[in-house]
């Protein structure tokens, strides 16, 4: 790697032309050149990322997501597009309160299905009132922003732990109160049924603009899309605003900013009601797409979705959500069928060996290393015990081919492979404890038994299980080298 | 120090505060008048940082009362104290520590604009035309420590400035609220000797260029010799002296509050 000459000189300062001066306190003047990330081959990319304006990240976000319904089936533009968009929105939503005001809004969900429930009656034949979506989404975000603002009320000056479990009672509450709002008796009208109970309210109306039906699949897409590019235009007008410095000074230190002069309850509040707003108007959304408010899609489930997705793209950062909603929400889709999980289980794993493994040479001798061992593994096998390598890998094509050279593929496989799969389980915790030289040669014949598991086991069950311990897997290793986060900035307190 | 007639800017009457059965301020008086300093000292425990406590609105005095230009602070949230002219800065820093260093001046200057949370969304020219002054005022505010949080700084987070930064940060961003009083609770605990001495001349230019007037906790002498109009001492919540400095040092109930009751005795 370097084998340039030794520089002699020292290095010149960042500005170039005069070099640090005494009392003028030059490591810190150096600290960009001392950023902390920047290395490796995600380098260039996240350079050439920084410098474009922020007009110019926008629409490198936008012309992809704008050109993906062209080029794909109707199909996929459901099954990938809505959803992303759909959870990109909620957890941009929650970012505000959660990653700007620092509050860890646990009911964030039931404002999610306040809105979509709202919408559903202002629209549906429950009631037959069919109001325009013109009329009712203004309705359904006013309505919401109420009801977090009165959620928020009680809960203002609690803080951390206990505003948690204030908000996810909330969150239960409102599951068991669509459940059973089927028949309630209200004073001068009598029984009602307000939600449909576990049935829920069905044929929601398509969402109608003046008229115009947004009925087809590909409409809600670009419709969703303008209102996600609002969305974040909107938050990133707050993030540099008098209110949204005021709301991250509060997560920061909520004693010195109402020392500051900063309202610290009416801003809770504010983002409180804020953030009900943006889940209420994607739930309005939501529930024309899906056709039917269920009580079941307001649950806990989602709530974890949305925060992993914000965990994942890091804390307040906007950008690094609407990854997190892809990975989050497209990974599970193409891990549907054998074709895809493939590409994606062994790019995974080069992924982590490339971040993890330095330097260059040391990676080198693991893969290397790991094709003559199979190779090795094989030709062993074939001499003594044919059966072990009988089957056939699933698939065709070369990478198929390969596998059946070089990997096992024993005739009768479930109890061998089920056994081998805990023995897996169990070297992927004890390897990485061992020593430094235990842990490099031991990782060869791990990463072969994982293939192993992998090729002969896990892939036929790739709608089930599988699936999910890949994500698992990939969230572990991904929180475990980026703790902050896809594209979050490192959280720093001083000690 | 001036002939201008001595106008009474923050006073307090009879003001106490008890902890359970521990009475942290008892019956204290204490005016501090305009474009005057005022060093409050005393021991570890002697209820300095109560005192602030008690001024700032973060807890509530049990008795007495607390008045700013004839204006009664007793009662009164912090922020609205903050925004009526009151500003201070921390023993144990609290600044935003993951925001820019523009950001915490910024941030404080929550209280005296206006633009919120629908106009700023969209940038109206009023927004705008705000936003702009805050950025002015911010700039100027830390212009006033020289070239120490200029230019590069701005844009650095708080976290990574030296400790003697924050220091000068937590003033700045006090500053930034436009109070009348600047409440500053050990402003050179934790600096070196050079950066005592410069903490010294800024609590001079703060009255002087600045227009502040200033109450500070301090226990470094040299600092309180150099900036204070005025000395209180105060011991278990009481003052037990209060004039000049040299009335103050040389007063024997500090000595003794000070070194020990013995060592008075002996001296």
């Amino acid at each position: 790697m370097t084998d340039g000459p030794v520089n002699p000189e020292p290095p010149t300062p960042p500005d170039g032309q005069d070099g640090p001066q005494i009392g003028r306190d030059e490591w810190v003047a150096r600290v960009e050149g001392r950023r902390e990330g920047y290395h490796g081959i995600m380098r260039p990319i996240r350079e050439a990322w920084d410098r474009l304006p922020r007009a110019g990240k926008l629409t490198a976000l936008i012309i992809p997501a704008a050109i993906f319904p062209l080029i794909t089936a109707e199909g996929n533009v459901f099954r990938y597009g809505l959803f992303t968009m759909v959870y990109a929105l909620l957890a941009l939503g929650l970012n505000m309160v959660v990653g700007f005001a620092g509050l860890l809004d646990l009911g964030y969900v039931a404002f999610f299905g306040f809105g979509a429930y709202t919408y559903a009656i202002l629209a549906s034949p429950h009631y037959n009132l069919h109001w325009q979506a013109e009329a009712a989404l203004p309705v359904v975000v006013v309505v919401c922003a109420l009801v977090g603002f009165l959620v928020g009320l009680p809960s203002r000056r609690l803080i951390g732990d206990y505003l948690a479990i204030m908000t996810l009672f909330f969150g239960q509450a409102f599951v068991l109160f669509v459940n059973n709002a089927n028949r309630i008796k209200f004073p001068f009208v009598g029984y009602t049924d307000l939600t449909g109970g576990s049935n829920g309210l069905p044929n929601v109306d398509p969402l109608n603009f003046f008229g115009y039906k947004l009925g087809d699949t590909r409409q809600q897409y670009y419709l969703l899309l303008i209102a996600i590019v609002l969305v974040i235009v909107m938050l990133y007008m707050i993030r540099d605003s008098r209110t949204g410095r005021a709301w991250r000074a509060l997560r920061e230190d909520p004693l010195a900013a109402e020392a500051m002069s900063m309202p610290v309850n009416r801003l809770r509040l504010l983002a409180f009601s804020s953030g009900a707003a943006v889940a209420g108007f994607t739930g309005a959304i939501y529930v024309t797409i899906a056709t039917a408010a269920l009580p079941g899609d307001y649950d806990v489930g989602l709530l974890i979705l949305i925060y992993a997705i914000m965990i994942l793209g890091g804390f307040g950062s906007i950008t690094g959500i609407v990854f997190g909603a892809i990975v989050v929400t497209s990974v599970p889709e193409l891990l549907r069928s054998t074709a895809n999980a493939r590409p994606i289980f062994y790019g995974v794993i080069l992924i982590a060996l490339v971040m993890t493994i330095r330097p260059w040479k040391r990676l080198a001798a693991v893969l290397g290393g790991l094709i003559a061992f199979g190779f090795v593994v094989h030709a062993i096998a074939s001499a003594w015990y044919p059966r072990l390598v009988e089957g056939k890998a699933q698939g065709s094509g070369w990478f198929a081919d390969f596998l059946n050279h070089w990997m096992l593929f024993p005739t009768h496989v479930t109890t061998m492979a089920q056994v081998l799969y805990i023995f897996m389980v169990a070297a992927i915790v004890i390897v990485p404890q061992l020593p430094r030289l235990w842990r490099t040669i031991l990782l060869v014949p791990l990463l072969y038994l994982v293939i192993f598991v992998w090729e002969n086991l896990m892939i036929e069950q790739i709608t089930g299980a599988t699936k999910l311990i890949l994500l698992g897997a990939m969230l572990v290793a991904l929180m475990i080298a980026r703790p902050q986060g896809l594209a979050g900035e490192a959280y720093v307190e001083i000690v | 120090m001036n002939d201008e007639a001595k106008k009474p800017l923050l006073e307090l009457e009879g003001v106490g505060k008890a902890f359970g059965g521990l009475h942290v301020i008892d019956d204290l008086d204490l005016v501090v008048n305009e474009h005057e300093v005022v060093s409050v000292i005393g021991p570890n425990g002697a209820g300095k940082t109560t005192l602030f406590n008690l001024i700032t609105g973060l807890y509530r005095p049990d008795t007495g009362q607390i008045r700013l230009d004839g204006k009664d602070l007793v009662g009164l949230a912090p922020h609205k104290i903050t925004r009526l002219g009151v500003a201070r800065t921390f023993q144990t820093l609290r600044l935003f520590l993951n925001m820019t260093v523009k950001e915490n001046v910024m941030a404080a200057e929550y209280g005296r604009t206006k633009v919120g949370l629908l106009r700023s969304m969209v940038r109206t020219p009023a927004a705008r035309r705000e936003e702009k002054e805050i950025h002015r005022v911010a700039e100027e505010k830390l212009s006033f420590f020289g070239e120490r949080l200029m230019g590069y700084r701005w844009n650095q987070f708080a976290y990574s400035l030296s400790y003697a930064n924050r220091r000068r940060l937590e003033i700045a961003r006090a500053m930034a609220t436009q109070p009348r009083i600047l409440l500053l609770d050990e402003p050179a605990a934790g600096m070196n000797p050079s950066e005592t001495h410069e903490i010294t001349e800024l609590i001079g230019e703060l009255r002087s260029e600045g227009g502040y007037t200033v109450l500070v906790i301090e226990h470094d002498m040299h600092v309180v010799e150099g900036i204070s109009d005025r000395v209180v001492a105060l011991d278990h919540g009481i003052k037990i002296a209060e004039g000049s400095f040299e009335q103050v040092a040389t007063d024997e109930r500090v000595i003794e509050a000070y070194l020990g009751l013995r060592l008075a005795e002996t001296k």
